[in-house]
């Protein structure tokens, strides 16, 4: 294997710092202006100020600069992982970056069919956005997916794209899927429609927020167990929490890890479902023929 | 007497959070079921192992939105009700 260039290793370099600053600048906010408190506190995301806009106050709050770090880190984990592409894969990062991307084009082509093909990086986004989010509370920050702001924003965007693929053929064939199959129940249909958004919103944003509540709440049980057990001993010793050293990790790796990454699984999963159930194939198929006809027949 | 209200008022929001949350027998019958017959099937195909597996979770996690309805409406009374409960209390007290 050829030696590297000093460029090439500085590039290298550049890349990882990227990552990892934003995770480093979020740790300092978060150690400088978010003040600590003893008791167990189970808090939203922490506003640092409020920007006035003529229409409304803006709040900037942890989960947006959380979220803009973790975009940050994945842009550089990408120009990382992409950094000296070759025709023969030869390096270990270009396996992983291929695998991805395979992986990626894969389910979507699976689950969304051959018209979607183009949806592959959006998912992947969506998939990767979400996980490294999540996993984000493993360092000790407020992970941004259990702000459900955040959740909202990407459940909106997926209802637009919903809507989009639904008036493919037409707003009036868009409006006239909601009188199916009987008319009277339009408001329904409505109904249905908008809840989509919602329970996406709901079951990743609980999911997460749960597993918080959840940590938060047994390790200040252990807490209490371990002064309850230790606390007749003298002085610092019996201060010190020995039950909280440890167990608390176990019941991270469950609702941290395992539950980060399956939820943004089924976000994206989701996601891949229902845009591509709303896209009406065959209509949408029988109106271009019958437009190329009426074209040749001209 | 305004302490009795106050205290009605937290112990209702209380109350109401823990019936909430009664919602969560729903999911934990439909998840069992669902993962019980994922158990037969796997052991039945043994082969289709991944697939099974895949769309179990799947189904687990969209069964699991009822459940998860009531958490966030136990959440939001045991952590933002009572405040916006007192504060109308007080509004309409003066």
């Amino acid at each position: 294997m050829k030696q590297k260039s000093r460029s090439f290793a500085a590039a290298d370099v550049l890349f990882i710092l990227g990552m990892l600053a934003p995770i480093a600048f979020a740790i300092i906010l978060k150690v400088l202006f978010i003040p600590a408190s003893d008791d167990i506190e189970i808090t939203g995301a922490y506003i640092f100020f409020t920007l006035k806009l003529p229409l409304f106050d803006l709040p900037i709050t942890e989960a947006q600069i959380n979220s803009w770090c973790v975009i940050i880190s994945i842009f550089f984990l990408c120009l990382y992982l992409t950094h000296g592409l070759t025709a023969k894969v030869n390096t270990r990062r270009q396996h992983l970056a291929e695998w991805i991307v395979e992986k990626t084009s894969k389910l979507v082509a699976d689950n969304m069919g051959e018209y979607f093909k183009s949806f592959a990086p959006f998912i992947c986004a969506i998939l990767g956005l979400s996980a490294f989010s999540s996993l984000m509370s493993l360092t000790g920050l407020f992970p941004p997916t259990s702000d459900i702001n955040v959740i909202a924003g990407w459940s909106i965007l997926v209802f637009i794209l919903i809507s989009y693929y639904k008036m493919k053929c037409g707003p009036l064939h868009y409006l006239k899927s909601f009188g199916e199959p009987v008319p009277f129940l339009a408001p329904l249909n409505v109904i249905s429609e908008v809840a989509t958004p919602v329970s996406m919103t709901f079951r990743h944003y609980g999911n997460i927020l749960s597993g918080t509540v959840i940590s938060v709440l047994i390790a200040a049980a252990l807490q209490g167990v371990s002064s309850m057990l230790l606390g007749w001993l003298p002085g610092v010793i019996g201060e010190i929490p020995f039950l909280q050293i440890g167990l608390p990790a176990v019941l991270s790796v469950y609702f941290d890890v395992f539950s980060g990454c399956l939820q943004a699984f089924i976000f994206a999963m989701l996601t891949m479902l229902y845009v591509a159930g709303a896209f009406p194939a065959e209509t949408y198929k029988a109106k271009k023929e019958r437009r190329k006809q009426t074209a040749n027949s001209k | 007497m305004l302490e009795l209200a106050i205290g009605i008022i937290l112990g209702c929001c209380a109350l109401g959070a823990g019936a909430a949350m009664i919602a969560g027998i729903g999911p934990g019958i439909g998840e069992g079921n669902a993962v019980a017959k994922a158990c037969e099937a796997i052991g039945r195909q043994p082969e289709c192992k991944g697939d099974v597996t895949t769309t179990m979770l799947m189904g687990c996690a969209v069964a699991e939105t009822t459940g998860l309805y009531a958490l966030v409406i136990a959440i939001l009374l045991i952590f933002v009700a009572p405040g916006r409960f007192v504060d109308i209390l007080m509004k309409t007290l003066g």
